[in-house]
């Protein structure tokens, strides 16, 4: 089965270093703009949360493109953009309900994360793993537990709280 | 590419906006950031100009790497004429301001001249407008930043903004960006508040072409690698810079009461652990945050657990936080020492400054020196914590009449107080020492004696002769790039060899404030983290700049030797307690009286001191005044300044 970005914002300390790795690697280019990864940010209450794309099955992207340049890649796990056929109309932009696609105004392009071929950048170098690269149906597992341990920590200080009653 | 980033010159009286390219020749002699700021600053002021006045030259930059494929170069530099020393003003911050900026297709701002209503400059793809605000004026430093993204209708624009402090012209307030990102020190936002200069805000999706971008990347990833592997990074990005408290506090590093001891008793519910506890019950399990790409994260996130300023969010506290608001005062309490770096952040202040001015009052009032007629009834008595809460907010807005002496900084307050309160301030060249007790530490002293901007422990600091490192490491460290065969000692009390290391040191950090980078990320306080070698990598994979280990030496003491020249010219001379390169008596004078066994007793011997001070100018190239020799100006190619290339 192919691998997903699995994002836990909990653990983001929103430097950004992503999206940074993101632009050079696929561009050669620094520049936030060129990034498939974004860390949108609440600097007044500490919140900063990277958002990049999903890789919907029912794409909306995918499904809403008028000349069939996106297309599902199972083996890779990924919906891609062909730019030998994509004709730039930013329909898929208009659709994604995640704002990840993204439209690049100087190369004049569409922009999605590829999930670097295998390999994601960003994921490379996340040290606090707030983007990381696992099984697919490995995503489902992890969520469980975390919230499990929320549930249980809840659970602790409930009865503590019963108990000083 | 990084180098076509231009430098733009603003007048605020005529409205008047030009910009240029750097040239080629004049990055290789400078590189950017601090470094091609002090040249700037030399060039654009006039000797004895006004600090306060439209004539004061204020430079806002980032360093030559900044948003390029380098960690950690986050960094933005602000320079002018400093209101509380009179000589070379200087302020470094983290955050996501300079890169921006970088984006938005600059690198350096000159700005001069005086508006006649508040305004801000916003800087847009290469556009600058200066815009109205008049609205803004009068608002906290988070306030300040969300106002203009209000204005501009754009939640990604950046800011760097001076707080009521800066607006009030509190001669140490700061210029600030995100929640607790400081330009501190020397009063940068005090020059921002005299000029109605409210904020900079910029917003940029410029490209920043990388000049070898699949090796800039694979050695960013080494870089990074390396730098989250030093163990002081891991402690760092776990407690933040409070985890050097609990080690010099338990030594003996620590001033409290002022100046009257040297380790803060009953300190622990400001120990780093403590404070951590409070970030996690507040924040969650991850609460620490970091600037532009890096991976430190060496910034804590809180909230105010009780009292009445509960549930306020802040950032930090830093390592100085913990000493200005708790063990200078003697109020070694958590919620003091979190409500003062809260407030100070707030109004755009500097903590360090605050804490020891608040010290040293309290010093004096209990002396008798201040009565209660001047602090208007506060009780200013050292460990009271209510106090120094009220005391923070007297100055910022000036309050009462100790609130306003003390707003115009150390040396304006003691001769206002009058009698002999200048004994008791722990001063060099008008500003503030931190919080840190140098008298069993030779090294340390003379770094805050000779730093550039006044005290200061961020620009020549041998942080790493505490570690009394092996005679090898010290000198495969200090003998690079440039040979030194001298002596090197690895005793922290010694004197022989210090001079070298602070020389070391001043040119370490002047190449990574000229490059931007965070000095986490250098040779501060690990001893294994990358300098000169790396940086002339760095430098070529990212701009294409071929310059050896030794030019980039080369290039920080020109830097230095600029801003000594900059202090020259404005009065600095060697022996001048107000405007020279000396300590307070106290350091000689009275020994330390708690703390470890190599630190209780000691003193700084001022016969050696004096000697490491000659040794000191030696290396730079100074003569016995202080004044740099004609031979060492020529083989800096100084010869001429001011040259006016930019």
């Amino acid at each position: 089965m192919a691998k997903a970005l699995y994002i836990d914002y909990q653990k983001c300390t929103g430097c950004r270093l992503c999206e940074l790795v993101c632009a050079v690697s696929h561009d050669g280019i620094s520049n936030p703009a060129r990034s498939r990864i974004r860390v949108i940010k609440w600097e007044a209450e500490g919140l900063y949360i990277p958002m990049s794309c999903q890789q919907c099955q029912e794409a909306p992207c995918m499904n809403v493109c008028p000349v069939k340049a996106i297309s599902r890649d199972e083996e890779m796990g990924r919906v891609y953009v062909d730019y030998d056929v994509c004709i730039g109309c930013r329909a898929c932009v208009g659709v994604c309900p995640f704002g990840a696609m993204s439209f690049n105004t100087i190369d004049k392009k569409v922009l999605k994360c590829d999930l670097c071929d295998g390999d994601p950048q960003c994921v490379r170098f996340c040290e606090v793993k707030a983007v990381d690269f696992v099984e697919a149906d490995e995503v489902c597992i992890l969520k469980s537990r975390n919230a499990a341990e929320r549930v249980s920590a809840a659970g602790k200080e409930a009865s503590a709280l019963e108990a000083q009653l | 590419m990084p180098l076509n980033r231009k430098i733009a010159y603003i007048d605020l009286t005529t409205g008047d906006i030009q910009t240029k390219p750097i040239p080629l020749e004049v990055r290789k002699k400078f590189l950017g950031g601090r470094g091609l700021d002090a040249y700037l600053l030399y060039n654009h002021t006039k000797k004895g100009c006004d600090p306060l006045g439209p004539e004061n030259t204020l430079l806002i930059s980032g360093g030559i790497l900044t948003a390029t494929c380098a960690s950690a170069t986050a960094r933005t530099h602000i320079m002018a004429k400093s209101p509380l020393t009179g000589l070379l003003g200087s302020a470094n911050m983290g955050g996501f301001f300079a890169p921006e900026m970088a984006w938005a297709g600059f690198h350096h701002l000159v700005i001069k001249g005086k508006a006649k209503n508040p305004v801000y400059i916003y800087i847009h793809n290469g556009e600058i407008e200066i815009r109205d605000a008049r609205d803004i004026w009068g608002k906290t430093v988070p306030d300040s930043q969300w106002a203009i993204r209000e204005d501009l209708g754009d939640q990604e624009v950046k800011s760097c903004v001076c707080g009521p402090a800066g607006e009030n012209l509190v001669r140490f307030a700061n210029v600030m960006t995100g929640i607790k990102n400081s330009g501190g020190r020397s009063g940068m936002g005090c020059v921002m508040g005299s000029k109605n200069l409210k904020a900079v805000a910029t917003r940029g999706t410029m490209d920043i072409k990388i000049a070898r971008p699949a090796e800039a990347l694979e050695y960013n990833k080494r870089f990074i690698d390396q730098i989250v592997s030093a163990k002081v990074n891991q402690t760092q990005g776990v407690l933040g810079t409070p985890f050097i408290w609990g080690a010099t506090n338990s030594w003996g590093g620590v001033r409290t009461r002022n100046f009257q001891y040297n380790q803060c008793e009953y300190a622990d519910d400001i120990e780093p652990e403590r404070i951590d506890e409070i970030c996690e019950e507040t924040m969650g399990p991850h609460h620490m945050t970091g600037c532009y790409g890096c991976q430190v994260h060496c910034r804590a996130q809180y909230k105010i657990p009780e009292g009445p300023y509960a549930g306020k969010y802040d950032e930090g506290p830093e390592y100085t936080s913990q000493g200005a608001f708790g063990g200078e005062t003697d109020t070694p309490r958590a919620l003091t020492v979190l409500v003062g770096n809260h407030l100070v952040n707030q109004f755009g202040m500097d903590n360090l400054e605050t804490g020891s001015l608040i010290s040293w009052a309290m010093e004096l009032y209990e002396l008798g020196i201040i009565t209660s007629k001047q602090t208007d009834g506060v009780d200013l008595r050292f460990g009271n914590d209510e106090a120094v809460v009220e005391m923070i907010e007297r100055i910022c807005y000036r309050k009462g009449w100790l609130g306003d002496a003390l707003a115009d900084g150390g040396i304006p307050a003691a001769e206002k107080i009058g009698k002999n309160s200048f004994d008791y301030l722990i001063q060099v060249k008008g500003m503030s020492n931190l919080h840190s007790d140098e008298r069993a530490t030779p090294g340390l002293a003379l770094n805050i004696a000779t730093a550039s901007r006044g005290s200061d422990h961020l620009r020549s600091r041998p942080a790493i002769d505490l570690y009394h490192l092996p005679q090898e490491v010290l000198k495969k460290i200090y003998g690079n790039p440039v040979p030194y065969d001298g002596p090197l000692s690895s005793e922290h009390t010694e004197y022989v060899g210090k001079p070298w290391q602070v020389f070391w040191h001043e040119n370490c950090y002047m190449g990574v404030d000229c490059l931007g980078i965070c000095k986490y990320h250098t040779t501060f306080l690990g001893a294994t983290l990358p300098n000169f070698e790396d940086w002339s990598k760095v430098l070529y994979y990212n701009t294409g700049i071929e310059m050896t280990p030794e030019e980039i030496w080369e290039v920080a003491r020109r830097c230095n030797m600029i801003e000594r020249l900059f202090n020259l010219r404005e009065g600095l001379t060697r022996d001048d307690l107000n405007k020279g390169d000396m300590l307070n008596h106290r350091y000689f004078d009275e020994p330390c009286r708690r703390g470890a066994i190599d630190v209780v007793g000691r003193k700084i011997d001022k016969e050696k001191f004096i000697k490491m001070i000659d040794e000191l100018y030696e290396h730079k190239g100074l003569d016995e005044d202080g004044i740099p020799k004609p031979e060492t100006l020529q083989s800096l190619s100084l010869e001429n300044e001011p040259s006016h290339l930019l």
